[in-house]
């Protein structure tokens, strides 16, 4: 079974509204489609008993610091009985950070997207516990966005008195 | 050699009461280790037979503060776990001592990032920078070695009016995650 072109044909036939972008690279499949609909389509991809992509190993961000829709949220997850990785690909902007949470499908998801709300500020609607996950509770910003500067704000950290 | 020739001739011997005491203190430092990442492999290696810190009366690493003399910074401090390095410091009895063990404590290393204290003498007083990424165990008792003799140039009365209960100390916040 070719699952770089079973995949996205499965998809087109369960979610016909909906306008999925695939891509192949040297046999990694990106899938793109609009952030609404981020939970329906990763349920079915879960639960699908062809597909059964039971692990979400990672959630990340990437910051295209000057494009229209700044942010994309990628989701990586394998699944077990095919022996195949997804890529699926949502982007989100500035103007409204959010997107809706996958916990309640994975719930390998929770830390993975408090760690990018953390570094991103992107706000994961649902989220059970959305706390940040490395930096301190009381630290405003976020620490891989492109204009936050590499050497941090002066202050923003304290130190305790010597 | 040592205090058994003194011994077997009289049984007396002649010295000052600073001396004795700088004596005692350089011959046992008991270390805090403060293993926070990978120098703490190099600090433990110190402690094992073939280089036996033991051979410099700093085998007790006490993984209590209360009962340590000297606090071997091992490891990258980030801003998160700064408080918590003071904190233990300041429950540590005085007469106390600092070695920063390795580049990233002395300097941040090559961690120059928003995340990384760019070295602990930002809210710690170090005696001792020790270089290296890690430094080797050699290193190690070498700046151990370097604080005995610091700790055999002290005099006893330069401690003597630190107050029990140190009320001037105040302990920072503990900043950590909160309910995890």
């Amino acid at each position: 079974m070719n699952h770089i072109e079973f995949i996205p044909r499965k998809l087109k036939e369960k979610f016909p509204s909906v306008d999925f972008e695939a891509s192949d690279y040297k046999g990694e499949l990106t899938i793109k489609f609009d952030k609404k609909f981020i939970v329906d389509v990763c349920r079915f991809l879960q639960s699908d008993s062809e597909l059964e992509f039971k692990l979400c190993p990672d959630i990340t961000a990437i910051d295209w610091a000057v494009r229209k829709n700044r942010f994309t949220v990628v989701y990586n997850i394998f699944s077990l009985k095919n022996n195949f990785r997804l890529r699926l690909k949502c982007d989100v902007d500035e103007s409204d950070c959010s997107i809706n949470s996958v916990v309640s499908v994975w719930q390998s998801a929770n830390w993975q997207e408090r760690e990018t709300f953390d570094m991103y500020g992107i706000n994961f609607k649902n989220h059970p516990d959305l706390r940040r996950m490395y930096m301190p509770e009381e630290f405003e910003y976020h620490p891989l966005r492109k204009d936050f500067p590499l050497m941090g704000i002066p202050d923003s950290m304290p130190l305790p008195k010597k | 050699m040592g205090l058994e020739a003194y011994i077997k001739d009289s049984g007396f011997l002649t010295t000052q009461l600073n001396a004795i005491i700088a004596w005692a203190r350089k011959s046992s430092v008991w270390p805090m280790p403060m293993g926070i990442s990978c120098c703490a492999i190099e600090m433990m290696a110190a402690g094992d037979p073939k280089y036996d810190i033991a051979r410099f009366g700093s085998e007790v690493m006490r993984f209590t503060p209360r009962q340590c003399d000297l606090m071997i910074v091992a490891g990258t401090v980030t801003y998160k776990m700064a408080p918590v390095v003071r904190k233990i410091y300041d429950q540590m009895p005085e007469p106390k001592w600092v070695i920063a063990m390795g580049a990233c404590t002395s300097s941040g290393g090559m961690y120059r990032s928003y995340s990384v204290v760019q070295g602990i003498d930002q809210f710690l007083p170090v005696d001792i920078y020790l270089a290296g990424c890690p430094p080797r165990p050699e290193n190690l008792l070498y700046a151990l070695m370097k604080i005995q003799d610091k700790i055999g140039k002290t005099k006893a009365s330069q401690f003597h009016n630190i107050p029990a209960g140190d009320q001037s100390i105040s302990l920072p916040e503990l900043n950590v995650i909160r309910n995890n």
